[in-house]
């Protein structure tokens, strides 16, 4: 955050969605679609797709009308332009990766809600240039989309046996099924933030033992 | 003379969690004798495997993460065995090893180790096992000890049935006592587990206002519901799961009167899972339940300090 004020470069907009604050395992946003969708590797990765393009798109169009938003009605503005570009990836999807739609269901819909989509508009394209907003969304979104396919990929391969829907582990082993249900999400994010934090402290505090 | 000069308390107890946890495994004792007499060389590996891996997933994660060691406290020993007697005689090995590394590391350890653990970690693993292997857990059980012996003289390696909870009227109410009924290792005698509870009370580990406050409530409301109140009680799990279970310090409340709006809303849960569930049995995700109530039932119960005056804003 204490880069906004000395004005963003777009390397380091684009890390800072992808890393430091990726949605998902930093900033814990967005846990509904990452809870509810990653049963398998590939869903993760068609939710982050989608919700990167609509991250982005929706990011340069609210960046562009900024200044033409009235500060009360941002929120509902916001949400149209969001919900047009659901729309245009809902019909897309549905069209071209009728399974897909299938198995994502009724979170594609709920990308309007997507509360990372709504807190970038909120904090950085309704303040920025068009361009760099969609750096940011870029960033983000692929945070996001990395975030929830890792997550996918150790649900499905625990749960299924297989990674992309490619058997892995052998037809001798038994899937963990609690691992594509409701609870494996929990504690399969759980873990993985749990693991990421400890990796972020280690080496935080490498880096204060190497100044020190 | 010398004179000793401190603050209370004066009077100690010798009590530990080390003495604890082993009044806890001799009252398991009848239990585990009963379980390896009615299912034989299958409910020893069971128990050996389950009992070793909890006892080295714990001393190993403590070791690793250069945390004191507490193995020797027997509170992973105590979930190991808690959780083989929670096991019908017929799953493979894997199953009891996969379950001690569950309860021990994710339930137990991630949460903090002994006294941080919000949920019973023998029961969560065992809800674990039961959601991800359901054909394991549902459908091996082993028949009692007289059927398979008229089976060996048909000729017959094996046999599976159903839990006595599905097919009413299917048992006595001798054989139930006895444990001569399919189930899980431990927990079909009856009369072992109740020797286990008399140790336990005597010892005075537990109190009796869990065990029978939460048998009496299933056993009031499975009258209500119309069926046998002698045989709800002594079906399935719930005397084993009553006394060894939700009587674990860590997960049930700390006052009394927490004590009893635990037991009854454990035994009411049980209760309206097996009249109106999908499973047949109810005593795991009802003890589960309750742990989970069990802070909140804490906080609300909490005396209030003498002088205490409420904060505003």
């Amino acid at each position: 955050m204490a880069e906004k004020s000395n004005k963003p470069t777009m390397r380091g907009v684009f890390v800072n969605g992808l890393l430091n604050e990726n949605p998902t395992f930093r900033l814990v946003l967005g846990t509904c679609p990452t809870l509810a969708v990653t049963t398998s590797a590939t869903n993760g990765i068609g939710m982050g797709l989608a919700a990167t393009f609509v991250l982005i798109c929706s990011n340069v169009v609210i960046s562009l009308v900024r200044k033409l938003i009235p500060d009360k009605a941002r929120i509902p503005s916001f949400i149209v332009i969001i919900a047009t570009f659901v729309t245009i990836v809902q019909m897309t999807m549905q069209a071209f990766l009728p399974s897909l739609y299938e198995s994502l269901g009724i979170f594609i819909p709920l990308i309007v809600v997507n509360c990372i989509i709504l807190a970038r508009a909120e904090a950085f394209a309704s303040k920025n240039g068009p361009l760099i907003s969609a750096v940011d969304g870029l960033g983000m979104g692929l945070g996001f989309t990395c975030a929830i396919t890792l997550i996918g990929i150790v649900r499905e391969l625990i749960g299924n046996g297989s990674v992309f829907g490619i058997n892995i582990l052998g037809a001798a082993y038994e899937p963990m099924l609690l691992f594509v249900l409701a609870p494996g999400g929990f504690i399969t994010y759980g873990l993985l933030l749990g693991i990421i934090n400890a990796l972020t402290a280690r080496r935080a505090a490498k880096k204060g033992g190497d100044q020190a | 003379m010398a004179l000793h000069i401190s603050t209370g308390p004066h009077l100690r107890a010798k009590a530990d969690t080390q003495r604890l946890m082993l009044d806890v495994l001799i009252a398991l004792c009848p239990a585990t004798a009963a379980s390896i007499y009615f299912y034989g060389i299958k409910a020893v590996l069971i128990i050996l495997v389950s009992v070793a891996a909890a006892v080295l997933s714990e001393f190993v994660w403590q070791k690793l993460g250069h945390k004191t060691l507490r193995v020797n406290d027997l509170s992973a020993a105590v979930t190991g065995l808690l959780l083989a007697l929670n096991l019908p005689a017929n799953v493979p090995l894997w199953i009891p090893l996969i379950g001690s590394v569950f309860a021990i590391i994710v339930v137990k350890q991630l949460f903090g180790g002994i006294g941080h653990n919000f949920l019973n970690p023998a029961l969560a693993a065992r809800a674990v096992l039961l959601t991800s292997w359901p054909s394991h857990m549902t459908k091996a059980f082993l028949p009692m000890r007289t059927l398979l012996e008229s089976a060996a003289e048909k000729g017959v390696d094996t046999l599976s049935s159903a839990t006595p909870l599905l097919v009413p009227g299917m048992t006595e109410v001798k054989d139930l006592l006895l444990g001569n009924i399919p189930g899980a290792i431990g927990e079909t005698c009856k009369i072992a587990i109740l020797i286990g509870l008399v140790y336990l009370l005597v010892r005075k580990v537990i109190s009796w206002e869990i065990p029978v406050i939460m048998v009496g409530t299933v056993a009031l409301c499975s009258w209500a519901f119309g069926a046998d109140p002698l045989k709800a009680i002594l079906s399935g799990g719930l005397l084993f799961g009553a006394c060894f279970m939700a009587t674990d310090y860590v997960t049930s409340p700390m006052l009394k009167l927490g004590h009893v709006i635990y037991a009854v809303g454990c035994g009411l849960m049980v209760a309206l899972i097996r009249q109106f569930g999908n499973y047949p049995e109810g005593v795991t995700y009802a003890i589960l339940l309750m742990n989970i109530v069990t802070p909140l039932l804490d906080r609300a119960l909490k005396r209030k300090v003498y002088g205490e005056v409420k904060q505003h804003g």
